[in-house]
């Protein structure tokens, strides 16, 4: 019997170039997946927190989306995306006869669950930011989208910036799914491997460390940016006004 | 004198719920006006009637002799000739002290950034804020933020500047260096309407006191006259109540 350990180097050193396609082609998708889920979701986000008009033609159009919407989200965030990515594949092949490439498929997949999911979070973002932010603007003389776009968004941006990373972190391990359409992800790839060797415990051990190092470093990026955005902890007391000026070239205030 | 603003048969619900019924009242330019009354007596309702935060249900607003209630009237350039401080001063999460006094006067008013800042600065200074414009607001104690959201106001020099209980969410010892900074605005001539529950600094600081009741002007009149020879029964009855308190 083999030690295990010596397996480990032996399946790294011959099929490592395979472990970092399929990484790549993991994080590619979870990322683009990510972003284009959030983009969703906060548009889907802002139309259901519009308020609805007494009456009008503006109000049944957006009772109409607004049902859409909820369709959307109840069912994406109903289903498995397992099953969802054999519907989507399998089924537009079967009802349009498109041969989807599977990585654009996986990365629509996970778009469109990230989606549902990122819609409620933008939606619990903007109804968390205080009326009196809104009132301060709309004060002040902003209109809608100035007080949208300078006031309301950073700060709701702010808010799902954790909530947006963790569905980040859930799109790197959920991409193991996509597999079931074929996509050369990490999972598939160690699939190939253990199979080449008939070594599953050695393969899925490598892989399972693969993962961890992914989702901790996406961690840990994602740290970085939320106290980027919350700045220093401490200000800066400046003394009279030349310092101001000063310190403003040497971007003190950021 | 010239009148600013002038409030005709404004009447506001909420529901079936009057608020506010057939206010009459104005306030000059360079006029410190002072709305006291109990709480529910609408005077907070009244001024975020003022500048359409809440949207009166009938009555008149005119400004510049024109009465923007109409539906052609433009809200947004109405209201950024007023200022307005709130209770719970409202200072932009997302900016710093500089940039809650920068962003209106750049998005709403097109001002340079050069010239918004130095704007601010001057504004920061007259409340004693200048040394923290890198400060965001979480960092602030309740005074300073309300320091601070009266420059933002000033900041769009406005022609009016509405405070909504400027002190009501402070802690007793911050009280004082608000109410010093609204003194000596006032002392600068600028049109200032103020809802208050500081008695002592409505006797001291306004040209004229307002007492609301029930969603009604009970008496109006010289600061003297409110609260050394008042003539309603209510009014007497509020002050005795508010001043044995004190």
């Amino acid at each position: 019997m083999d030690l295990s350990f010596e397996w480990i180097i032996k399946i790294i050193e011959t099929n490592w170039p395979m472990f970092l396609r399929g990484a790549g082609v993991t994080l590619l998708i979870a990322l683009i997946g990510t972003i284009f889920g959030a983009l969703i979701g906060l548009l889907a986000g802002i139309i259901r927190t519009i308020p609805i008009p007494e009456r009008g033609a503006k109000k049944g159009f957006l009772k109409f989306i607004n049902i859409i919407l909820s369709v959307y989200i109840e069912f994406f965030r109903g289903t498995p995306m397992i099953v969802q990515a054999m519907v989507i594949y399998y089924g537009s092949a079967a009802a349009f006869g498109w041969q989807m490439n599977p990585i654009i498929a996986g990365v629509v997949i996970v778009a469109i669950n990230t989606g549902a999911y990122m819609a409620e979070i933008v939606r619990g973002g903007i109804i968390s930011v205080d009326t009196g932010q809104y009132e301060a603007a709309q004060a002040i003389g902003m209109n809608h989208v100035q007080t949208m776009t300078h006031v309301v968004m950073p700060q709701v941006i702010r808010n799902i910036l954790p909530a947006t990373g963790n569905q980040f972190i859930i799109n790197i391990k959920d991409t193991a799914v996509l597999s079931v359409i074929s996509v050369t992800e990490l999972f598939f790839q160690t699939k190939t491997v253990a199979g080449n060797n008939f070594r599953y415990f050695e393969a899925f051990f490598i892989v399972c460390i693969i993962y961890f190092i992914l989702t901790y470093a996406v961690t840990l990026i994602l740290r970085y940016f939320e106290r980027k955005l919350d700045g220093p902890d401490n200000y800066i007391v400046v003394g009279n006004q030349a310092q101001i000026e000063a310190g403003e070239h040497k971007g003190i205030g950021q | 004198m010239e009148t600013v603003i002038d409030i005709q048969r404004l009447s506001k619900s909420f529901g079936n719920h009057e608020v506010l019924k057939d206010i009459h009242f104005s306030v000059n330019k360079g006029e410190v006006v002072c709305i006291i009354g109990s709480s529910g007596s609408g005077k907070s309702t009244l001024l975020r009637c003022v500048n359409l935060l809440e949207k009166p249900s009938g009555g008149k607003i005119i400004y510049h002799g024109e009465n923007i209630l109409d539906d052609k009237h433009d809200i947004h350039a109405y209201r950024r000739r007023l200022g307005m401080v709130f209770q719970q001063f409202n200072l932009f999460n997302n900016h710093n002290v500089l940039g809650n006094c920068v962003i209106g006067q750049m998005k709403v008013l097109k001002r340079s950034k050069e010239e918004a800042e130095k704007v601010a600065l001057k504004y920061l200074k007259v409340v004693g804020m200048d040394r923290f414009v890198n400060a965001k607001p979480r960092q602030l104690s309740g005074g300073q933020k309300q320091r601070v959201a009266i420059a933002r106001a000033l900041s769009m020099e406005p022609d009016v500047l509405l405070f909504d209980e400027p002190t009501s969410a402070l802690d007793p010892e911050m009280v004082g260096e608000v109410l010093k900074v609204m003194k000596e605005l006032a002392e600068t001539g600028l049109t200032m309407l103020i809802v208050t529950h500081e008695m002592e600094f409505a006797k001291e600081v306004s040209d004229r006191v307002v007492f609301m009741d029930k969603g009604v002007i009970a008496e109006e009149g010289s600061p003297d006259q409110i609260f050394n020879h008042p003539t309603g029964e209510r009014t007497r009855e509020f002050l005795k109540r508010t001043l044995r308190a004190i």
